[in-house]
């Protein structure tokens, strides 16, 4: 089977900061991966070299075969760690600018969730609360057919119930083909819909494993495990 | 179904164990059908891949069967249901022991405090 992601001893130095260094990661197809790490571990960084934001400075990135570039562009589904839509577009626009961006949208399926939430497609960016930019956001980026979902931070700062809609969004949208890469610290909000979960400590992969062998080999959540290793 | 995990067990354990409770106490009944996998995940808000393991190993189990094109159902082998209540009955059994040992309780107290304590509690429900 063709995995939808892998790197290789995958390096990253800025300056003299050695953000990345030696990282080997394979998600395969299906898969929900769970990035996890404390701050200034690297996630943002490993997450814009997979989607081409940034350059290497050692080893390799391969979506489903393809070079970080324009055509991985097309089947990767990116959600960065902050806001970047237009504050003066409404709903209505900002389904067309991501259909004039991305092939693979599906208009249908975003402009169903929108509805749901009782977003009118005249309700402009500037209107919503924090809680809902991130709500629309989300429902733009699941409503791409891609092969690689990116979720930077996708559950920080929302109250609890926004956190389970998010959740529940994400995981009644990928299909089987795709995987789900989301990078958090909110590590027990999300191990229930994780597979796997990669800790990354100074720029490095310091564990890779599925959370219910964690779970059964250390007898605690990975939220509690997360906590002994990196305890301050 | 109601769904509360148990942080430090495995997800896939505590899913087959609630099913196997479900079918045995007759909450899903012989034969009935069960929703797709992806939409069992949503209402337990797990991952999609560890409903599916856990389906496999019910049906492993015989609890559950899967029809092509059809779905999954629950046994219609009442005999099938009947064991696995008793294999749960056992290890409750077991478990009771155990803790009302630990209290110092020989074997007739058990029974006698376990009589006394059902009259107690049917009473309480007329009430």
């Amino acid at each position: 089977m063709e995995t939808c992601l892998e790197c290789r001893e995958l390096g990253k130095r800025f300056g003299t900061i050695q953000a990345l260094d030696g990282v080997n990661l394979t998600v395969m197809p299906g898969r929900v991966v769970g990035l996890l790490g404390p701050n200034g571990s690297g996630k943002t960084t490993l997450i814009k070299l997979i989607n081409g934001l940034l350059t290497p400075t050692a080893g390799e990135v391969s979506i489903c075969g393809l070079q970080p570039g324009k055509e991985s562009k097309a089947i990767v589904s990116y959600l960065p760690d902050r806001s970047c839509l237009p504050e003066w577009m409404n709903v209505r626009q900002l389904m067309e600018y991501y259909a004039d961006f991305f092939a693979d949208f599906d208009r249908a399926r975003a402009a169903d969730m929108m509805a749901r939430l009782s977003l009118h497609e005249e309700l402009r960016i500037s209107q919503m609360s924090k809680g809902t930019k991130e709500k629309v956001q989300l429902i733009l980026v699941m409503s791409r057919r891609a092969r690689l979902y990116l979720l930077d931070e996708p559950i920080g700062g929302v109250d609890p119930a926004t956190r389970d809609y998010i959740l529940d969004t994400i995981i009644r949208n990928y299909d089987e083909n795709a995987s789900v890469v989301i990078s958090t610290h909110l590590i027990s909000d999300v191990e229930n819909v994780l597979d796997d979960v990669v800790f990354l400590r100074e720029g490095r992969v310091s564990l890779q494993a599925s959370v219910d062998d964690l779970r059964e080999q250390y007898g605690k959540s990975v939220d509690a495990l997360f906590r002994e290793v990196f305890k301050c | 179904m109601q769904w509360h995990f148990n942080q430090e067990l495995p997800i896939y354990s505590q899913l087959v164990d609630g099913f196997r409770r479900a079918i045995a106490a007759g909450a899903l009944a012989p034969g009935a059908r069960l929703n797709s996998v992806r939409d069992l995940s949503l209402e337990a808000g797990v991952n999609p891949n560890t409903m599916q393991r856990a389906m496999q190993q019910l049906e492993r189990e015989g609890l559950v069967y899967s029809q092509r094109s059809l779905g999954r159902f629950v046994t219609e082998d009442t005999a099938m249901i009947d064991r696995a209540r008793e294999t749960l009955a056992a290890e409750h059994v077991r478990r009771y022991r155990e803790a009302m040992r630990s209290l110092g309780f020989t074997g007739k107290e058990m029974i006698a405090l376990l009589e006394s304590g059902g009259e107690e509690e049917e009473n309480g429900d007329l009430s």
